[in-house]
């Protein structure tokens, strides 16, 4: 046992050492964050223009003059100069814009609005909505209808609010972030399966192209080199979790003072997300990420054995990755519209495809005897496989210059000692 | 020190080795000869316990092959390899420690085989920096580092240099006398007569020749002799105790003749035949070489 300590640590120390993991800690947090403050102070940004914006209005059909309101940064001037005069005078200025009212304002694309350079977004979205109201309470007049009265009934909001009733009681059942944590969980735990099993794979073909495979196992058994490789990786990957929680709960936490103010529509988000069980969530994620990991990598430190380089992986990739990716294609389009559908709960029970299912099913509450089902096939399923790979990798390592075939791998299971 | 009984090892398609049996004796440099293909490589892996025999049993002082056994054998393949991008030191220390050495010890002993062979500099070098001479010597390093009490080399003058060849010949020679039993497998016959105290032939997964380098050579004696003689050519009329093999070589009045010895006639009989009538220089046995008896048996057998 204390042989394959050592080798935990080799692989482990091997690879947190290098830069690209070191790197890869930093970066995909400061990825994260900085494209969430990317959105966020976009999404501020517009709100306001950068400097106040004058609009000469040239309104030959009289029915808007002065009825437009000055708002913080745009400010609406009465302009009787005839339009190409105005035009010249907002070609020099870039904050001094021409708004011209043709009679006929109703044909399409007949109102115009002439800046220096291509109007703000919220400039013409101002102008427009402004303009439209103005439109439209004039209509409402001229048929006799109180503008008053239609905007009581226009601010007629209904929402519903989902309540799922469960036995300890009624529980807010908001499904939006639920279905947002579900696809992200699965994309996560697809993506670090394939990235760590993959890791695995390398290492061990690393070993035999190497040829220092023979060396190592005159000192330990081929069973002790491939656990200690995948308990190795597996950790490493542990620490870059680890690692990635803590920084974004620093960074959420500086992000959210940043950008937390109460009018902002992040802030309702945020306060849905809180409802969510993050800490269930975190350790179911972390029980289908070692035991998927662990069920793969056996796998993957196989098909490193049979091969004797990574070109000739392919064949055998394809058929092992294909339970993975079929799930994860079904748990982005359909499982987490139909979390408790058969197809849904079968594949949450089945180890290959499992971990990507569950973690689908998590933020639905899947009914605690299908979770404990999956997980002991979980358990099951990586015991299995990794029996099945130790027998095929003791003999693999060993074969240099075979082209290994699927019939190849089963005899050489069934090889003696 | 160690001994192998009847070991078979069969593969899918076929048998690699059948039946074969060998004893290596404490403090012996032992050769293991034969044709590539043979069976050496399958039974070297079987002592390291890398793969088990179908049927056969070895025995390590006594005592059946176990995996305490491990750390008492160095082992040098003949596909050689470390890890590329470990720094070498570091990836001894970790070689000697799958071996069973602390890591204290590790490090003291690595200091002094890299000051023995000159390499003090490499400590902190990734392997992928060095030559293929150096990473041989390296690994040579990681084969003897925990101090074995019996080092297995499966072809170890392959891939060396002729200088460096040398050198782990050296140090293979002197661990031998510091006590280390050395079982060493090879197709070159050069090496065998200079180092090895006994050898076992092994051709077609069978052992068909062992024991001591002299007694083979000794047991191949056919009685025949080079003579080399002075004068003018001597003319042979059959009541010589000899009988010529081949023609004679002359060069000015000096002759060279093979001969093999007539009957229970020994070489003093030759003398006493030849002193009276020519200058005698040299009179010399012909003992085949290894070489020579490893192609006969070979040959027999086919």
């Amino acid at each position: 046992m204390n042989k394959v300590l050592l080798i935990i640590q080799r692989e482990y120390i091997t690879r947190v050492r290098k830069k690209s993991f070191i790197i890869m800690i930093f970066v995909v947090p400061l990825l994260i964050l900085a494209m969430g403050a990317a959105i966020v102070l976009i999404g501020k940004n517009s709100n306001k223009l950068s400097s106040l914006q004058i609009v000469n209005v040239i309104d030959n059909s009289k029915l808007f003059e002065g009825k437009l309101h000055d708002t913080t940064n745009i400010k609406f001037v009465k302009g009787d100069q005839d339009l190409n005069k105005a035009k010249a005078t907002s070609k020099n200025d870039e904050n001094i814009s021409t708004l011209y009212i043709p009679t006929d304002y109703m044909k399409k694309g007949g109102v115009q609005l002439f800046s220096k350079k291509k109007p703000a977004l919220q400039l013409s979205e101002e102008v427009e909505k402004q303009m439209n109201d103005i439109a439209i309470n004039n209509s409402m007049l001229e048929h006799h209808i109180d503008p008053a009265l239609v905007n009581t009934i226009k601010n007629t909001n209904i929402s519903i609010n989902a309540v799922e009733i469960t036995s300890t009681g009624d529980k807010d059942a908001n499904i939006g972030p639920n279905i947002a944590v579900a696809i992200a969980c699965s994309i996560f735990i697809y993506i670090s399966l394939l990235i760590y099993g993959g890791q695995v794979m390398r290492g061990v073909i690393e070993e035999k192209t190497s040829r220092i495979i023979e060396v190592v196992i005159s000192s330990v058994k081929p069973f002790q080199l491939m656990l200690g490789k995948i308990i190795g990786v597996g950790l490493v990957g542990l620490t870059q979790f680890s690692a990635w929680i803590i920084l974004s709960v620093i960074s959420s936490k500086i992000a959210g003072q940043a950008f937390n103010s109460p009018a902002s529509p992040m802030s309702g988000i945020l306060q849905t997300l809180q409802t969510i069980p993050f800490g269930y969530i975190l350790s179911c994620f972390l029980f289908y990420f070692l035991s998927g990991y662990l069920l793969y990598s056996a796998l993957f430190a196989a098909v490193g054995s049979a091969v004797d380089s990574e070109t000739e992986t392919q064949q055998f990739m394809f058929p092992i990755t294909l339970p993975l990716l079929f799930t994860y294609m079904l748990a982005v389009s359909v499982l987490f519209r139909a979390p408790d559908s058969p197809l849904a709960v079968w594949l949450s029970i089945i180890p290959f495809t499992a971990p990507v299912a569950m973690m689908v099913r998590l933020p639905f509450d899947p009914p605690g005897w299908q979770l404990a089902l999956s997980m002991a096939m979980m358990v099951i399923g990586f015991l299995f496989t990794t029996y099945v790979a130790a027998r095929i990798y003791r003999v693999g390592i060993l074969m240099y210059g075979k082209k290994a075939s699927f019939k190849e791998l089963g005899k050489w299971f069934f090889y003696k000692e | 020190m160690l001994s192998i009984r009847h070991i078979v090892k069969q593969y899918a398609g076929h048998r690699a080795l059948s039946d074969v049996s060998l004893e290596v004796e404490s403090g012996q440099i032992f050769g293991l000869l034969g044709p590539n293909g043979a069976g050496k490589t399958s039974l070297i892996r079987i002592v390291n316990q890398i793969t088990a025999p179908d049927s056969g049993e070895v025995y390590f002082n006594g005592v059946k092959l176990n995996q305490s056994h491990i750390n008492r054998i160095g082992y040098l393949p003949e596909e050689r390899g470390l890890y590329k991008k470990m720094e070498i030191g570091e990836q001894m220390i970790y070689l000697a420690r799958l071996k069973g050495m602390s890591r204290d010890e590790a490090n003291k002993r690595l200091k002094y085989w890299f000051e023995k062979l000159g390499i003090e500099a490499w400590w902190k070098k990734k392997i992928e920096e060095l030559s293929k001479g150096m990473q041989q010597k390296a690994q040579f390093v990681a084969t003897v580092l925990h101090e074995p009490d019996l080092i297995i080399l499966d072809e170890p003058f392959s891939g060396f240099d002729p200088v460096n060849a040398e050198v782990i010949k050296d140090e293979i020679l002197e661990l031998n006398r510091k006590g280390a039993t050395i079982l060493f497998s090879t197709h070159r016959m050069e090496s065998v007569e200079e180092l090895c105290d006994a050898i076992a032939l092994i051709h077609k997964s069978q052992k068909i020749l062992d024991g001591r380098v002299k007694h083979i050579r000794n047991s191949y004696r056919n009685d025949t002799y080079l003579v080399e003689y002075t004068g003018p050519q001597l003319s042979f009329d059959g009541s010589q105790p000899f009988e010529i093999i081949g023609d004679t070589i002359s060069e000015d009045d000096s002759h060279i003749i093979r001969i093999k010895l007539n009957g229970s006639h020994n070489s003093n009989d030759v003398l006493q035949y030849l002193i009276p009538r020519t200058r005698i220089n040299m009179l010399q046995e012909v003992i085949p070489s290894m070489n020579e008896i490893f192609i006969e048996k070979v040959n027999q057998i086919a």
